[in-house]
């Protein structure tokens, strides 16, 4: 009786036969990544930005107001962080 | 007037325009800050002073100087101590360099108390793109403190030192201009401690037959680690008139089990190009960290210990107002123009589980049993005045 044949060993693709596949996907990523980007074009074009630039528009005028507030809260509160440096100190008493 | 406003609105547009090309340093200034905070107990001045210069176009210093002079104590502390007086001095001094659309600043705080020290240094990267769109900004800071307790008295120190802690903070922030009338700004931080994490002035409570109060105080014990995480999202929209309105949330959870919410409203309104009047309401609230407690059982009843009004389940409201001044207009020697600023807060503490054992039970005071005081609460005053001198 003929004896089944073996099943063939299992023989992994080299990773030669992999790389140009995988190096095309990749430059097609890396290519559409690139396109996406060029193409964002600022919505709001510099000379709109005449109110952005008024200073009540600016996320914190006085910094060091700030800070001191931020520390006022974070030694009164269990929360901390999110909102910028609060300096240091242990506000222990 | 607004004329004026519109050709200096045109200026700041142009000067936008001018800083698509590379990114800027803001102005030189100088500020001499004081401050005021009264309430629960404690009152607390601070004084400060700030400068800032660009050397060149794409390099700048920043210093500044704040003491803290506290009087009082709180609530939590008076239960076990006498009043205290003590001093905090703040120097900071930061580095900032702009190579085209990149701003790179280093930084270092050094404040120091007479039983708490602490170093921290930070570093953070600000870049724009997408056409100034949108700005990404990331930081690190590693802060070293040396925690001490004061055994002796306000007047005749004795210093212990007890431990040191270490703090890691990791920063992501993202502003995104929306529209001609519209930011955005989301900003995520992580902070992980370790080492000694809990506050050598405050005590648990715990019921004990043989003391006259029925409780007693002792020591609290915190874990030695501790990661939290904060998340804060903020618009700012331009008004169809000349004025901006601010909305902000800030999510905050950590590893000891708190969970905070904070919600924010400003509004911003210029008169002329003289005064800027701003209005805000600010509410916080959190729940309670999982081994806090106002009464425990009995001593050593858990791992972990704290009665800690911080880490209590409560909520506060803050109602504020701030003024601005612009004076100097057409600059005096060297100096371009000037501020000066008022700026008031009220704040309203609730605590929904830290009873107020300091004035019950006491000369003509009623007396509770333990665990049944009335809940604590207190109003604070902060007042800040200011003046900027830019130049």
């Amino acid at each position: 009786m003929k004896s089944p044949r073996p099943a063939p060993p299992f023989r992994p693709v080299p990773p030669s036969c992999h790389a140009p596949r995988f190096r095309l996907a990749l430059s097609a990523v890396a290519l559409l990544l690139c396109a996406a980007c060029s193409n964002i074009q600022p919505w709001v074009k510099p000379y709109e930005r005449d109110r952005l630039a008024d200073p009540i528009m600016a996320w914190e005028r006085d910094a060091i107001s700030a800070e001191y507030m931020d520390h006022v809260r974070e030694v009164r509160e269990g929360s901390r962080g999110g909102t910028g440096a609060a300096g240091g100190g242990c506000g222990c008493n | 007037m607004q004329r004026t406003a519109s050709r200096i609105a045109v200026v700041a547009a142009l000067l936008l325009v001018r800083a698509t090309s590379a990114d800027v340093l803001p102005d030189d200034r100088a500020d001499l800050f004081y401050s005021k905070y009264s309430g629960g107990g404690m009152d607390i001045t601070g004084e400060s002073a700030l400068v800032r210069k660009k050397f060149t176009e794409n390099f700048a210093l920043e210093g500044s100087y704040f003491v803290d002079k506290v009087s009082g104590a709180s609530i939590d502390v008076l239960s076990q101590a006498s009043q205290i007086k003590d001093e905090r001095k703040q120097k900071s001094g930061t580095a900032e360099f702009v190579h085209d659309k990149t701003t790179y600043s280093l930084s270092y705080i050094n404040s120091v108390e007479r039983d708490y020290k602490s170093n921290t240094t930070s570093f953070s990267l600000k870049q724009d793109m997408f056409g100034d769109l949108t700005t990404l900004t990331l930081g690190y800071s590693h802060t070293d403190d040396t925690v001490g307790e004061n055994d002796g008295t306000a007047f005749v120190p004795i210093i212990v030192w007890l431990g040191h802690a270490q703090s890691i903070s990791y920063d992501v922030g993202l502003s995104q201009i929306v529209t001609k009338n519209w930011i955005a700004g989301l900003n995520v931080n992580v902070i992980t401690d370790n080492g000694y994490l809990a506050n050598p002035y405050r005590s648990y409570r715990y019921l004990d037959s043989s003391n006259a109060k029925g409780y007693s105080l002792a020591s609290q014990i915190y874990p030695d680690t501790r990661t939290s995480t904060a998340v804060q999202a903020e618009v700012k929209y331009y008004l169809p008139y000349r004025a901006a309105i601010t909305g902000s949330y800030r999510y905050f959870t950590d590893t000891w089990g708190l969970v905070g919410n904070t919600y924010e409203l400003d509004y911003t309104h210029p008169i002329s190009n003289i005064w800027i009047l701003e209005g805000r309401v600010r509410f916080y609230k959190q729940n309670s960290a999982d081994f806090y407690s106002d009464l425990y059982n009995y001593a050593g009843e858990y791992n972990f210990m704290a009665r800690d009004q911080d880490l209590a389940a409560g909520e506060n409201t803050t109602m504020g107002v701030k003024a601005t001044y612009a004076f100097l207009p057409d600059g005096w020697k060297m100096f371009k123009r000037a501020t000066a600023t008022f700026d008031i807060s009220r704040i309203e503490y609730k605590y929904l589980d830290f009873r107020n054992i300091k004035y019950y039970g006491v000369s003509s005071n009623p007396s509770y049993p333990p665990g049944t005081e009335p809940l604590y609460s207190f109003n604070a005053t902060v007042y800040q005045i200011y003046m900027s001198m830019f130049f």
